[in-house]
């Protein structure tokens, strides 16, 4: 069974944003990480090959320095890379899909195809939906449970208000892993040596026939956040402080 | 003016509040409610009250146009080129989400998820990128505008308009790509996290599961959901769907309010853009306390019961 996993360079949750111009960020001074929801379709898809043989190959889409959170990846179990290289920061999800598509055509198309439920840096949530369309696959996004048994497979999904749907679909198909899927494994130090070794092959948007300035997406601004700065608090004894918190919150904010 | 479709989002045969909201996401267009469940006469003066001008219910030819996400994407992309929608807007809800991701995929278009702003007619919209810590403004390039918008991340403003009523049944059938075999019910009557309008969270310090009978003590006179933090999920106290902040669920309340949270940056991640965020914590220096609103230090089991009588 072939299963690719398609994993995002994205900047650590903790990393401090730096604007730089009018839409871009300083990305050179902070740490990248996997995207944090690949990491349990990474798992999942190593946990399916070590149990019914085959291989695991990591797609990224991404600038060169994504080459090292494929690494990551790969420490993990995965068998070989796949890195469609990028210049800029940001690229449309529909360039995104299309790339990862190509590149997977190229390499001989998967039994199954793994993605986050989506990116923690653009908070897109489509390029798996996308991916599956291009591909002509069936897709199911945010997968908290996942069999995957003679030709099929089997997801369970949060739907909202703590309800469950149970899909399933014909492989291949598209998964968007989230928590609760499995545990994400830490590289032990040998499997992070072993990483090294294994081989990851380049190739450029242009290389897949992809013009990156061909998105309809345009990012015309980043700005940060505004934070509030710092907690009003409110002080007494216990009963003083509720009364004047719900006062507060109906008088003045209104909000209840 | 250009032609804009919502769609609407229902719960007991009445229009949820968060679809109001993105009914005035679309002021001064002319607003196409798409109705897929429920009476549409029933709906019709609130629609008609926030600004619909027509109300149509939508149907597919294929069957019942609610069973797979697959079935009601063709059906809105055909709704799209029926009444020659210049933008179709929806709540970026668990299922909205879902749903626009599917029709943006059919259609090859573009589509901005879970906006806090938008402007339609410019088909420019302002989102979060980076967990929360900042904002895009995106510009679409398209014929067609697809959005979903946070829910409560825009209040609803009544803007009353002609709400006539009509039906429209696609040309479309399930693809049969995705089957859903069962649908497991978690506890009724349960307020969905994503679009409350008031969350109350505890975290590390509610010590245990049966402790957020406290908490839901407190939010069941408020209307409100209760949701966790990772710790709290981690340590076993409270299912992943409870779960707010990164690697959780995205909120944006009027008013939430987090009772011994700590206050880490991946949680705020997930409801930094609450209108109003107190925080009741035990430890003075806590972190939350230099990002929300209001503050009380105090211990959960002191204060949140007093909350409650007073409320």
């Amino acid at each position: 069974m072939k299963i690719c996993v398609c994993v995002k360079h994205v900047p650590d949750t903790a990393a401090t944003i730096k604007i730089e111009g009018d839409a871009g960020f300083k990305d050179s001074e902070i740490k990248f990480v996997v995207n944090p929801y690949d990491e349990y379709g990474i798992e999942e898809a190593v946990k399916l090959v070590e149990k019914n043989g085959g291989e695991v190959v990591i797609v990224t889409v991404g600038k060169p320095e994504a080459d090292a959170t494929i690494r990551s990846g790969l420490a993990m179990g995965a068998e070989r890379g796949i890195l469609v290289t990028t210049d800029g920061q940001f690229l449309d999800a529909t360039l995104t899909a299309k790339a990862l598509k190509a590149a997977m055509e190229k390499d001989g198309l998967p039994d199954l195809i793994f993605t986050g439920k989506g990116s923690v840096d653009t908070e897109a949530f489509q390029t798996q939906y996308r991916l599956a369309g291009y591909l002509g696959l069936p897709v199911v996004n945010e997968v908290s449970k996942l069999t995957v048994d003679s030709g099929k497979a089997v997801a369970e999904l949060e739907v909202g208000g703590g309800d469950k749907q149970v899909i399933e679909m014909n492989l291949p198909c598209v998964i968007g892993a989230t928590k609760g899927l499995n545990e994400p494994r830490y590289p032990k130090f040998p499997d992070i040596m072993k990483a090294k070794k294994k081989k990851i092959d380049q190739m450029s948007l242009a290389d897949l026939g992809i013009d990156a300035a061909t998105g309809a997406v345009i990012l015309e601004k980043l700005e940060p956040v505004p934070e509030r700065s710092g907690a009003k608090m409110i002080e007494g004894s216990v009963e003083d402080q509720v009364t004047e918190l719900i006062r507060v919150l109906k008088e003045d904010e209104k909000v209840l | 003016m250009a032609r804009t479709g919502i769609l609407i989002e229902t719960e007991n045969g009445a229009v949820k509040d968060t679809s109001l909201g993105v009914m005035t996401a679309a002021k001064g267009q002319e607003i196409i409610a798409l109705v897929t469940d429920g009476d549409p006469a029933g709906l019709k003066d609130k629609l008609a009250e926030f600004g619909a001008a027509k109300i149509v219910k939508l149907a597919a030819s294929g069957g019942d146009i609610t069973a797979g996400p697959d079935l009601l994407a063709g059906a809105l992309a055909a709704a799209v080129k029926e009444y020659d929608l210049t933008a179709l807007l929806g709540t970026a809800s668990v299922a909205g989400k879902d749903l626009f991701a599917r029709l943006a995929a059919l259609m090859d278009l573009p589509l901005v998820s879970d906006c806090v702003a938008l402007d339609v007619e410019g088909k420019t919209a302002k989102k979060s990128h980076f967990s929360g810590k900042t904002f895009a403004t995106l510009k679409v390039d398209a014929a067609v505008l697809l959005a979903t918008v946070r829910p409560n991340a825009i209040e609803a403003e009544p803007a009353p308009a002609a709400g006539e009523t009509a039906e429209f049944t696609a040309d479309v059938a399930d693809p049969g790509k995705v089957v859903i075999k069962e649908v497991k019910k978690g506890d009724a009557d349960k307020i969905d996290l994503t679009e409350a309008p008031i969350i109350i969270t505890g975290g590390r310090a509610i010590k245990a599961a049966e402790n957020y009978k406290m908490l839901e003590a407190c939010a069941a006179k408020i209307g409100a959901a209760v949701g966790a933090s990772r710790a709290a999920v981690d340590a076993g106290y409270a299912p992943h769907s409870m779960q707010v902040g990164q690697t959780g669920k995205t909120v944006s309340p009027r008013l939430y309010i987090a009772c011994g949270v700590s206050g880490a940056v991946q949680h705020f991640a997930g409801m930094k853009t609450s209108k109003v965020i107190v925080a009741i914590n035990e430890d003075k220096d806590a972190p939350i306390f230099a990002k929300c609103d209001y503050g009380i230090v105090g211990d959960i089991f002191d204060v949140v019961p007093v909350l409650t009588e007073k409320l």
